[in-house]
């Protein structure tokens, strides 16, 4: 038990991110619009904790300074991409190299600088256990909520929620909000809690791996969260490996996460029609209403 | 028009006015809505009917004119406002959510409280007193066409509407599920509701309508008795002058079979699509085929096996003048005569972005030397075709060498017909060739199938329309759930018959066609 319990807490450690980043990224991907600038809302939010942590002192001023981060990328990403009606896949990436510069401008005074870290039990913080209650949260409120039906409705057919009479574009540009606030928040668990330092470049992917999970997920949160758990196992058990020394190389071992990640997408999607029963219809799709 | 006083009008639209810039789709237009009263409003497509339905639905706004509900002037901001006044409005492309459920897509539509099991169990009451039955926990996904209409129905009549629109409910019905409707509708009616029904079956119209608008160009050019009417007369008025009825046929196809599918069996290639299972067919040279049937029972799916946009497991599935097409691709195919024209015209049939000579070479590129030859595209020579194609079937366009997008749905639907036709194939296949055409445009590409058949090819329809399968076909085959049914002569299928097949009751229809042989004129 005594040598289980490390192990746990540090696979938690490297799913949590995951979870708030995916979860967050479900939601607006329900609502039809594919957000690729995770990545780039998540090292902002990264940032941008770790910068009012360290001003101010306050790790938990830290983490509304990152929800607020990535929701200001998102507010930018659904000005485009919904007022504007850009294309959301180059929009998205363009926000997630925005973010990956604009993250190192900011922060070069903040490498290198230390902060108080949240509070914790064993690496165990309040962020951990938000991350299953929003898990939770969500879930119910895409299948047992009028609210949730509605961002389910806008993801599957924008024209007929629209000729209902439902805003198409106010709940679109909630459900960015809400996505941008999660990725803000999970870059935020990095820099305040994981690490907790800033180094530039430090989510090192992860955006992308929780955009992954989504689809690995089938649009499910609890899903979602047993993939990210699945990832997080995986990475920290390629990293034990490591130590024993058994032969294998350590690149292979350290791409071994994003490799299975492949696999088992491949292998999901190899269902079609199932995968294509539980895509958002409208995913991607630009709403322009009629005048 | 003449007014009644004595009851004020449940609906009225005085001098309707609706532009899309320098187009004008409704102009001033008047109308009037009874209560109780099943109202037709008749056009032709592009007459101005949907945009006018959408302005009283809310869905769009008038750029001038007034609504009056109850003789009281009234704006429809939204469509929620039209369903808070009691409007309810039934869609020809429906706006249900494929993925959710019968009872989440009606919760949808309706205020209050949200608690599905109490709904559900309204939806069951409701559905059963209407004869309407339906499963509220359904995906809609996997509702068949008429299931779905009976959603966006008992989705209205949960509103107690007091105004009931429906738009073309009929044509994606079998008969005898048009038949339910029309019970449930004259129910509605008795209970004081008015229906506003949009539809271009006159015979239809003529049965359970009392009044009739109709609009041509955007105006209103008629409002009359339906019932006093001839549907010659309605054509007229619709159209503004006759329709030539397609010349009559020829004499019994006498020529070899061109086209043969033998025992053709398919999985499904989506979640919505349809399995097609062990499908025979022959079609000589000189015949139209016509395969009817109801949307979404594999229609689609044997075009993409016939065309070759899905290849079979082998060879003799699909045969081309006796030769195995099975695992060939369309440009095989193309090589060895045949043509095929699919459903959508804009996305399918032609690529709306690209002028109509580019189009040309879309389906010519692998056949024909003078449009291209040594991996170049000849301009001259595709400019030549489709100028020709132009010509021959009177494609009216703007300017010379348009945008496919720019032609209007019939014109551009003549176009891609033709086009194929140019190469006087030995086998055209035709899904939907008439859908969403009017009147002329559809007479002009009827006739021009009956012509290429004399000619001595092979002409396979797959069409929904009864009409037209009965002005065109010499057999006719139905396709219901991926299978196909027995070909028989047109003269020995009546419309009852192919709604038994439509509805899977072979033999229902069976034992309807053994009938009409032993008592039929023709034994």
């Amino acid at each position: 038990m005594d040598a289980v319990l490390p192990i746990l807490l540090t696979i938690i450690a490297a799913a949590t991110p995951l979870v708030l980043a995916g979860i967050g990224e479900l939601m607006v991907e329900r609502s039809g619009v594919l957000n690729l600038g995770v990545e780039g809302m998540m090292i902002m939010g990264a940032v941008a904790g770790f910068g009012a942590a360290f001003m101010t002192g306050s790790p938990y001023l830290g983490i509304l300074a990152a929800i607020a981060a990535g929701a200001a990328m998102a507010l930018l990403f659904g000005f485009l991409t919904l007022t504007l009606a850009t294309n959301q896949t180059a929009t998205g990436l363009a926000i997630t190299l925005l973010g990956l510069g604009l993250s190192g401008l900011i922060g070069k005074p903040f490498t290198g600088q230390p902060i108080t870290r949240l509070p914790n039990w064993h690496g165990i913080d309040i962020l951990v256990i938000f991350s299953f209650i929003l898990t939770g949260a969500v879930a119910w409120f895409l299948f047992r909520s009028r609210a949730g039906l509605i961002v389910r409705a806008v993801g599957d057919n924008h024209t007929s929620a629209h000729t209902l009479g439902y805003p198409v574009i106010r709940v679109r540009y909630l459900a960015v909000l809400f996505g941008g606030g999660c990725a803000g928040l999970a870059g935020g668990y990095l820099s305040l809690s994981y690490t907790p330092q800033w180094i530039e470049g430090m989510t090192a992917g992860k955006g992308w791996i929780a955009l992954a999970l989504v689809v690995f997920a089938s649009w499910r949160p609890w899903r979602l969260l047993a993939g990210a758990y699945l990832f997080g196992a995986i990475s920290i058990l390629a990293f034990t490996v490591q130590t024993f020394a058994l032969g294998i190389p350590s690149q292979f071992l350290s791409a071994l996460p994003y490799l299975v990640t492949v696999v088992a997408l491949v292998i999901i999607s190899r269902n079609r029609l199932m995968l294509r029963a539980n895509t958002p219809a409208c995913l991607g799709r630009p709403f322009v209403p009629d005048r | 028009m003449k007014s009644v006083p004595a009851q004020t009008p449940l609906l009225e639209a005085r001098k309707l006015t609706k532009t899309f810039g320098a187009l004008t789709a409704n102009d001033a237009v008047d109308l009037v809505v009874r209560e109780g009263e099943i109202h037709a409003l008749l056009g032709e497509n592009g007459a101005g009917k949907s945009t006018l339905v959408k302005m009283l639905y809310g869905a769009l706004q008038p750029t001038s004119g007034a609504l009056f509900w109850k003789g009281e002037a009234i704006a429809i901001a939204n469509p929620a406002a039209a369903r808070v006044l009691g409007i309810g409005m039934v869609f020809q492309h429906f706006s249900l959510f494929e993925a959710l459920t019968a009872v989440e897509n009606i919760a949808l539509a309706l205020p209050g409280d949200f608690d599905l099991a109490a709904l559900s169990q309204r939806i069951t009451t409701l559905s059963a007193d209407y004869g309407l039955p339906l499963q509220p926990s359904a995906t809609i996904a996997d509702l068949s066409v008429g299931e779905r209409q009976r959603v966006e129905i008992v989705r209205c009549l949960l509103q107690n509407p007091k105004l009931l629109i429906l738009d073309e409910p009929t044509s994606v019905l079998t008969p005898q599920e048009a038949e339910q409707l029309f019970i449930t509708l004259k129910r509605l009616a008795a209970e004081g509701c008015a229906i506003l029904y949009i539809s271009h079956r006159l015979e239809e119209v003529r049965r359970i309508c009392q009044r009739a608008t109709i609009l041509r160009q955007g105006r209103v050019v008629a409002a009359c008795d339906p019932r006093r009417e001839t549907p010659a007369s309605l054509a007229r008025l619709m159209v503004g002058g006759d329709i030539h009825a397609v010349r009559a046929h020829r004499d019994e196809a006498a020529g070899p079979v061109r086209l043969k599918v033998n025992e053709l069996s398919l999985p499904p290639d989506g979640p919505f699509s349809v399995a097609l299972k062990d499908i025979s067919l022959a079609v000589r040279g000189g015949e139209v085929f016509c395969i009817a049937g109801v949307a979404g029972n594999g229609q689609s799916e044997l075009f993409d096996a016939l065309s070759g946009e899905r290849l079979a497991d082998y060879g003799h599935a699909v045969e081309i003048d006796d030769q195995p097409a099975g695992r060939h691709g369309v440009n095989w195919r193309r090589r060895h005569g045949a043509a095929f024209v699919p459903e959508e015209r804009l996305g399918h049939g032609a690529v709306p972005m690209f002028h109509l000579s580019d189009n040309v070479v879309l389906t010519r590129h692998a056949v024909d030397a003078t449009v291209a030859a040594n991996r170049r595209v000849l301009r001259p020579g595709a400019r030549a075709i489709a100028d020709r194609v132009i010509a021959a079937f009177d494609v009216r366009k703007g300017k010379p060498d348009p945008e496919a997008r720019a032609l209007s749905g019939g014109n551009l639907q003549k176009y891609v017909v033709g086009r194929e036709m140019d190469r006087n194939p030995g086998v055209l296949v035709v899904n939907q060739p008439t859908w969403g055409v009017d009147a002329g445009a559809a007479a002009t590409i009827r006739q021009a199938l009956v012509d290429l058949a004399t000619r001595g090819a092979a002409v396979l329809v797959i069409s929904q329309d009864l009409d037209e399968i009965f002005e065109i076909a010499d057999r006719i085959a139905v396709i219901a759930r991926g299978e196909l049914s027995e070909a028989h002569a047109a003269r020995e299928m009546t419309p009852e018959m192919i709604g038994l097949y439509m509805a899977g009751m072979a033999e229902a229809a069976e034992a309807q066609a053994a009938g009409e042989g032993s008592h039929g004129p023709h034994p």
